[in-house]
């Protein structure tokens, strides 16, 4: 026995098989589906958009830690996810240019400058897609219309037209304009699926996003078709699923992410509603991202058999009283 | 749901890797010689009571407690001491200890006779005598335990939640009757009515016969646990169990114990060579261990001498693999059992396992930042947030880590075990408690 060389660590001596990279492998094969869809709906420049953006998100991030000499984090996959991620936020005649610089500020700006995975304070994709919705309004808003797509949805997103004209099968199966991730429910769905089979995700975000929605604009129309339109149109689904889960910006424990999930559920509702845009969700997943330390703050678990501090608090007072009196 | 809310608690799917459930015990060879180290327990160390030279047999007492939360020590051969001196123990403290050269007759000392068991007082006389303490792993003397008064159920812990050990698993199925015999006389002796027995489902071999075998006996029932680690764990035991909590502070302002909520728990080896002692009066002088890992030839559960060194265990189960190079011995289980720096340490009281891992099983993965992932979270027994913790910890905040219950942490491993960064959760913990705990201490002297 060569007991020199034996290693000695602390406990635990084990460790499972998670990895940063393969959970985000986990949400790349869960937007698989949304890729495929997007390219039967929209054609195969959807899949260049997707390409250019992944290798820009990438090399944008190879290229920031080569110039500061920090380790090369590529190899966590978490650059292709915000890649496609992305991709999918554009509509599909995108320039290519504007894509690049979508994940410039996506990765540079976002992630990389606030130091990187773990660190950033929104969803680096989420402020891609707000950045080029403003800076870049009309082509952002430049749907494409599937040729199968029926008549009443040749105006705008379903959000602007009046959804009792629009069919709920055409909405699931993503026959209507909208960003190239966004239309395909059905697609959404199954990755969901797959995040929450392999656990990579729970279902309390999306849950709870999903449904203060539908309950929302349910007491709103007291119409169903109008609310699983209204469900479906937009990037309700998608921003739900992939986006407000992002680990790093959403709160911790799942009273969190329940009181996260509502709280963006109903912004989306507010701005859809009162606000000037047809689209609410990113800005409602943007403002949930900001105020998740508060989230954090408020919804710590309960340790098992924690003594309330209540008595601690009481005797510094009378410390404090105690020790005033002496002063006194 | 409404429990998740409140705290997720869902512990962490280790591997089980219970290969040697099913191997018999075996009794291991005596070795040449044993060292006794006199601290194998919580509490003050047992001071010597030989002396070099002194002739010594099976059960002869050679430690005596050293104060009321002490344990006294036991000969676990029978033969000559070499010496008595100080030592390195394997956690890196210092203690006495007392090595025996054995005579490999193994007589047993004649003053070793079943004891006369009457009531509260006596059982607890028995159990000192016995130098039982908590074979699980923590090693706290038993008698002080079950000196409370406030207790009205015992929690057998056969949960065996550590992979690869199964030294319990052994002990149901090989010494059934005398488990249920130290059952029935903590239960009749210390007052205490009700009695139960948690078995991870793991072990469905073992809830069948803790099941036929505990019909009969009144307020004894056997509670099949979940397979999560750790359910062994003493306070995720009871509440599983009796669905209480036990308090973080006691009405005193110490840390709570399990009496505080009526339970007190023992690990179903520990009651069993209690009902060993009753029966003919050996104290506990032997120790079954699980040797188990990639690296031993022949693993199974052997019934070591207490003293016996690592390198004579590892030589008793056919040594190492000869194309396999060794790389970490564990004592104890691979969740919170500890590393050895060679195999010339001995096997204690409460040691269970000892297992030995080629250099590849040992590798650990480098560390990688913080995904802020919240499954350390989502697996902490106790309901801590150790993600939180760690950036209070860094910050040196007093107030949020006692907000944030640090000195709750049990230092299971498990949220280490979940990181999918690979970063060391637990060690960051431990550092935090024990930072906590010194301010905590500084405060109180202020």
């Amino acid at each position: 026995m060569e007991e020199q060389r034996l290693i000695v660590t602390a406990s635990p001596h084990i460790r499972d098989n998670s990895t940063t990279r393969g959970l985000m492998g986990n949400v790349i094969i869960a937007l698989v589906p949304s890729i495929v869809a997007a390219a039967f709906i929209f054609g195969m420049r959807s899949l260049l958009v997707v390409g250019v953006t992944v290798a820009a998100c990438v090399g944008f991030e190879y290229l920031y830690t080569l110039l500061l000499k920090k380790p090369n984090p590529v190899g966590d996959l978490s650059a292709v996810v915000t890649g496609i991620i992305l991709a999918l936020n554009v509509p599909v005649n995108m320039p290519l240019w504007i894509c690049v610089v979508g994940a410039f500020i996506a990765i540079v700006i976002v992630k990389q400058l606030f130091g990187g995975i773990g660190y950033n304070f929104a969803n680096p994709a989420l402020i891609g897609r707000i950045a080029l919705f403003v800076g870049f309004a009309t082509r952002m808003t430049d749907y494409v219309y599937p040729d199968m797509a029926v008549d009443a949805l040749a105006t705008a997103t379903p959000l602007a037209v009046d959804a009792g004209g629009v069919s709920l099968l055409d909405m699931f199966l993503g026959l209507h304009g909208g960003m190239m991730g966004e239309v395909c429910a059905l697609a959404i769905l199954l990755g969901l699926a797959y995040l929450l089979a392999t656990r990579t995700i729970g279902f309390a975000i999306p849950g709870s996003i999903v449904i203060t929605m539908f309950v929302l604009t349910f007491a709103a129309t007291r119409d169903l078709h109008a609310t699983l339109v209204e469900l479906m149109a937009g990037g309700l689904l998608f921003g739900a699923v992939f986006m407000a889960t992002d680990y790093v910006t959403s709160p911790f424990t799942t009273g969190g992410k329940v009181i996260y999930g509502i709280f963006i559920g109903l912004m989306t509702f507010l701005i859809r509603n009162f606000g000037s845009m047809n689209e609410g969700m990113s800005f409602a997943i943007l403002l949930g991202n900001l105020l998740t330390p508060w989230f954090n703050d408020w919804s710590h678990q309960i340790p098992l058999g924690r003594t309330k501090q209540k008595k601690a608090k009481k005797e510094k007072a009378a410390a404090a009283s105690a020790g005033k009196g002496g002063a006194a | 749901m409404l429990k998740g809310l409140k705290r997720s608690a869902k512990g962490a799917r280790v591997p089980h890797e219970k290969a040697t459930a099913g191997m018999a015990t075996v009794k291991m060879p005596v070795p040449q010689h044993v060292v006794i180290p006199m601290q194998m327990h919580i509490g003050a160390p047992a001071q010597p009571v030989v002396k070099k030279g002194d002739t010594v047999m099976v059960g002869t007492l050679i430690g005596q407690a050293g104060g009321f939360i002490s344990a006294d020590i036991h000969s676990s051969v029978s033969g000559t001491v070499l010496d008595v001196a100080p030592m390195r123990m394997v956690n890196g403290t210092v203690c006495k200890a007392v090595a025996i050269k054995a005579d490999g007759h193994q007589t047993l000392d004649p003053a070793c006779t079943p004891p006369v068991v009457t009531d509260k007082d006596s059982l607890l006389v028995a159990i000192r005598a016995c130098g039982l303490v908590g074979l699980g792993g923590a090693g706290f003397p038993t008698a002080v335990k079950l000196a409370a008064n406030t207790i009205d159920t015992l929690v057998i812990n056969a949960a065996e939640c550590e992979p690869y050990l199964t030294t319990d698993t052994r002990e149901m199925l090989e010494c059934s009757d005398t488990i249920l015999s130290g059952i029935d006389a903590v239960m009749k002796y210390c007052d205490i009515p009700n009695c139960i027995i948690g078995i991870e489902r793991n072990k469905p071999e073992c809830i069948d016969l803790m099941f036929s075998l505990t019909r009969d006996m009144p307020g004894v029932s056997v509670k099949p646990l979940p397979m999560r680690y750790p359910q062994g764990a003493e306070k995720t035991l009871i509440e599983t169990c009796t669905g209480r909590e036990v308090p973080q502070t006691a009405p005193n302002g110490k840390g709570g114990i399990p009496a505080d909520c009526g339970c007190v728990v023992m690990n179903v080896t520990s009651v069993s060579t209690l009902g060993k002692y009753l029966k003919t009066g050996i104290p506990l002088v032997t120790k079954r261990i699980t040797v188990d890992g990639d690296a031993i030839a022949k693993p199974g559960n052997l019934e070591a001498p207490i003293g016996a060194l690592y390198r004579d265990v590892i030589e008793a189960c056919g040594g190492i693999k000869p194309d396999v190079e060794l790389g970490k011995i564990i004592f104890g289980g691979p969740m919170m059992g500890g590393a050895a720096p060679s195999a010339d340490f001995p096997v204690l009281k409460q040691n269970n396992g000892l297992l030995l891992l080629s250099r590849k099983a040992a590798a650990l993965p480098e560390a990688e930042p913080c995904i802020r992932c919240g499954r350390c979270i989502q697996a902490c027994p106790m309901g801590l947030e150790p993600v939180v913790i760690a950036e209070n910890f860094k910050n040196r905040d007093f107030d949020a880590l006692q907000a944030r219950c640090i000195d709750l942490c049990v230092a299971c491993g498990s949220c280490t075990y979940v990181c999918p960064a690979k970063r060391p959760v637990s060690q960051t913990m431990a550092l935090a408690k024990a930072w906590y705990l010194k301010e905590k201490n500084g405060k109180a002297g202020k």
